[in-house]
């Protein structure tokens, strides 16, 4: 479809667009309608806060979502969020179709392109699409129906007030006259817009779409083999390429037998990419385009580079821990945070309990494998990524390109699953680089150990901890030496840790400080960023305390969480009134501490708040004789506000997120040797697999607050619920992720 | 080397070096993309086709051993009953979440099913264990292929009504 563009010195509504551009001054949403091509109705829409973004003077479109209906009253919906399984395809027009009154079966959804211009933020990460576009997309299709609305009652000449609508039809009750919304569109389009801040919404209770289960839009294709994700992309005169980096990261190539691989059959070229020395752009290594994939790959095996692998060679995990083991039993290089004070309330303590966590790096291990298909040409690239942030991409295919962003193209292609890891745009600047120099369009695609080898990690990290209890069991003192990586005090990407997590904020004297081992490995956000591992330390920490208190775990925590009050920390606080509420319904629906288990078997309770989002989460498991470990069941229970926008994607994506969580904590481990890699495939790096996985009982509370993100806040309390299971049926403490079966054996 | 594979029914002729993993002469050559690429190793079942009705991992399934072999994909899959009753189990459960392994699921359970009407969780688990599903879907697959079987007794039953 074509977009309306509108530029800083067109007028728009009576407004001037310049006015509107001052977004610090205007809080104002807005709209435009146009006549679409097809005769229809286009609606579009703009936030002031991506008003802002745009540069005062460029010629820019602002709108983030489209309408279309059709004079056959088939209404399109235009979803502007990259898919990465997290259901957005399907949830964001939902929100447009509620408002808008129409039946789901009339609606049709397409894909926008990246353009953040247009469209603003395309982001799939952070949890963050459901609390920023709530609003929004649901003004887009009150006003889309406000003004069908006021061009039926212009028509009938009857007062605005006389008329409703139902199913994609507006209708005068008093003369029983009905229109549907594709014979009012284009005299619709007509009228003015509405002001977006008078909008009238629906109330809760008169949803039809929204809180009601709506199977994912690509479904019925995707079960077929119809669906088309990055890797499925094919462009006319299309070349395949395979991209050799040095092992160890940084590496870089000092010679190779280009000529010999370049005579190797259906090779068309093969080539040194100089590339930098920046981990998240375009990287020295060998390019092989070729006639097909298989052929290019067939002549990688052929091809011999000589490396110069720099300085990360000296790196090893083993090294690493070492380093962090040291820095353990000196005082932290900086502070996070300084309640009380926690060296003298722990002398003065009752009882002290001191510990040393540490968890690995781990890879996203996405299952399809980084590619992407470029056609660079003549100063303009056309790109078709699986990418959840396309944005950041074409600025850096520009950079690197010495294109203009204007002149690239990016379509989001279906994305096969994300996690994180498509948020760096590494793979689309090889595509983009090798398709300029190979003068062709060109699908590269990564093996599974370039995959596994050349990843974002979720980044190690080692904790140092003490707790001190009072006469009457109570947590009075908390020490905690974070041991991460960085340099110069600054860390590391997702290396970082929230010095508001919880229990700060009710432990009288807490102290956290860190040190910074500087690395040469590549880090990024993994699902649920730092908080996949620090849930992890501090929700089995506090566990421990309980245990050494004498009290039961789950009480334990709501008593540390004392009043309802919301305590300062990241998003909008820490709201201790929805963690306990949503501890004490996982107590109910698990039935926590009722019944007997079999010897070797044992609950475990965690609560973790983040990305807006509340879960607390039982985990149930049996540990054999050899040490083997099954997780019988979790239950879990999730504060996301409400509604619950689509309550079958939710309970799928919880129970995803669960899973993926208990996957890293019992299989995944990425080891540094050498400065690289040396996990390659999915044996030695292991996804969770059906027989590992438990059945998964997922509640939500429906407060009062507005909805949240599902992608990231289920998993952090899965470890940790877990881990705390194995104590309870072992006594065992898990300190080390992943699971080591060895010290549980009986 | 010229090749003719009997794919979903059809004859196709290919020309490929003989050591291409059939995954890719269907993906690339005959251009049906359902089947996926995860691994090149046999790990995840991603490219999961069936031979002669028999589960395989297509991309450690040389061109040259296809032999005349029926090779059935997921594009195909749906024209059998089983193909068809799964189809419909995975869309009511809502199994998907980004879609990738779900072809290499169903074609795993399709071959689980031809074999085993009625599958308790242990045959589940044997069949498709090597199927990664990195979203984990885990609980919903294991639901659709009960919901599938049952159709199936379902039908039978009317069958015998009628």
């Amino acid at each position: 479809m074509s977009h309306a563009r509108l530029t800083s010195k067109q007028s728009w509504g009576g407004q001037p667009l310049a006015a509107l551009t001052a977004a610090s001054a205007s809080r104002r949403d807005f709209l435009k309608v146009s006549a679409s091509a097809g005769g229809g109705l286009l609606l579009s829409f703009a936030l002031p806060d991506l008003v802002a973004a745009a540069a005062p003077d460029t010629e820019t479109t602002i709108f983030n979502a489209y309408v279309r209906i059709a004079p056959d009253n088939i209404v399109t919906i235009m979803s502007k969020n990259p898919e990465i399984g997290q259901g957005i395809k399907t949830m964001l027009p939902m929100l447009i179709a509620e408002e808008l009154d129409v039946d789901w079966s009339q609606v049709r959804i397409e894909q926008t392109l990246a353009d953040s211009a247009i469209y603003g933020r395309q982001v799939a990460g952070g949890s963050m699409a459901t609390p920023l576009e709530w609003d929004p997309m649901r003004k887009v299709g009150a006003a889309a129906r406000q003004m069908l609305v006021a061009a039926a009652a212009r028509r009938w000449k009857v007062a605005v007030s006389e008329c409703d609508t139902v199913s994609g039809k507006v209708r005068h009750q008093a003369s029983g006259r009905a229109l549907s919304y594709g014979a009012l569109a284009a005299a619709a389009a007509k009228l003015p817009v509405p002001n977006l801040d008078r909008v009238k919404l629906k109330d809760a209770k008169d949803y039809k779409i929204i809180g009601h289960s709506v199977p994912g839009v690509d479904g019925p294709k995707m079960v077929k083999g119809e669906t088309l994700f990055g890797i499925d992309t094919v462009v006319p005169g299309m070349l395949y390429a395979v991209f050799e980096k040095c092992p160890v990261f940084g590496g870089k190539v000092v010679e190779a037998n280009i000529d010999a691989v370049g005579k190797m059959p259906g090779v068309r070229s093969a080539f040194v990419v100089q590339g930098g020395t920046d981990l998240t752009g375009l990287m020295p290594g060998v390019a092989i385009v070729a006639e097909s994939w298989w052929q290019a790959e067939k002549a990688r095996q052929k091809l011999q580079v000589k490396w110069n692998e720099g300085a990360t060679r000296a790196q090893s995990s083993d090294g690493f821990t070492r380093q962090a083991v040291a820095f353990g039993s000196k005082t932290p290089a900086a502070s996070l945070r300084n309640d009380g004070d926690a060296a003298a309330a722990l002398k003065s303590a009752a009882r002290v309990v001191e510990a040393a966590y540490h968890y690995p790096f781990i890879a996203h291990a996405t299952l399809e494998p980084m590619n992407c298909t470029a056609r660079v040409q003549g100063g303009r690239a056309e790109i078709w990524a699986p990418t959840q942030n396309p944005e950041p991409g074409r600025q850096l295919v520009a950079k690197t390109l010495g294109l203009d962003p204007k002149n690239i193209t990016i379509h989001m292609t279906l994305v096969g699953g994300g996690f994180g890891r498509r948020l760096m745009n590494d793979y689309m600047v090889e595509a983009a680089w090798i398709s300029k120099a190979a003068g062709a369009p060109v699908k590269l695609l990564w093996n599974r150990a370039d995959d596994i080898q050349h990843d974002f990690y979720r980044p190690a990290g080692w904790h140092f901890l003490k707790g001190g209890l009072d006469q009457d069991g109570r947590l009075v003192a908390w020490q905690q030496h974070f041991v991460s990586f960085g340099d110069n005090g600054r860390f590391a990407s997702s290396a970082n840790l929230d010095a508001s997590t919880f229990p700060a904020g009710r432990v009288p004297n807490l102290s956290i400080g860190y040190s910074l081992i500087p690395f040469g490995i590549p880090t990024g956000p993994l699902r649920a960023p730092g908080d996949n591992a620090l849930a992890f330390v501090f929700q089995s920490f506090i566990d421990e305390m309980a245990h050494a208190a004498g009290e039961d775990p789950l009480q334990f925590q709501i008593d540390l969480l004392g009043n309802d009050e919301t305590l300062a920390g990241r998003g909008e606080g820490f709201n201790t009134g929805r963690a306990r509420a949503v501890l004490e319904k996982v107590r109910e629906v698990s039935g926590w501490g009722k019944g007997d288990l079999p010897p070797r078997a044992g609950r475990g309770v965690a609560v973790y708040y983040s990305h807006l989002g509340y879960f607390a989460e039982v985990a149930e498991v049996a540990v054999a004789n050899d040490g083997r470990l099954k997780i019988n069941k979790v239950w879990a229970v999730g504060d996301i506000g409400s509604p619950v926008i689509n309550p079958t994607a939710a309970e799928n994506m919880a129970q995803g997120g669960i899973l993926d969580g208990c996957g890293e904590a019992l299989n995944q481990k990425i080891t540094i040797e050498n400065g690289r890699v040396v996990q390659a495939n999915f044996d030695t790096f292991a996804p969770l697999r059906l027989t590992q996985a438990p059945p998964v009982e997922v509640h939500f509370l429906k407060t009062d607050h507005s909805p949240t993100g599902l992608g990231e806040p289920p998993l952090p309390p899965a470890i940790p619920a877990l881990c705390n299971a194995i104590f309870a049926a072992t006594g065992k403490r898990i300190r080390t992720l992943p699971i080591d079966p060895e010290p549980l054996k009986a | 080397m010229q090749y003719t594979l009997h794919v979903n029914g059809r004859a196709r002729k290919v020309d490929v070096d003989s050591d291409t993993p059939l995954l890719w002469v269907l993906r690339d050559v005959i251009d049906l993309k359902g089947t996926k690429f995860g691994c090149g190793a046999g790990l995840c079942g991603a490219c999961t086709v069936h031979l002669d009705g028999a589960p395989a991992r297509s991309c450690v399934t040389a061109i040259s051993n296809v032999g005349t072999a029926a090779v059935t994909t997921i594009e195909g899959i749906g024209n059998t009953p089983i193909g068809a009753r799964l189809q419909k189990a995975w869309l009511d459960v809502d199994v998907v979440q980004c879609g990738y392994c779900q072809p290499g699921q169903i074609m795993s359970a399709a071959a689980l099913l031809a074999q085993t009407k009625t599958p308790s969780d242990e045959d589940i688990n044997r069949a498709m264990n090597g199927n990664i599903c990195r979203c984990g879907t885990y609980p919903r697959i294991r639901e659709a292929i009960k919901q599938a079987a049952k159709a199936d007794l379902g039908a039978a039953a009317t069958k015998k009504g009628a």
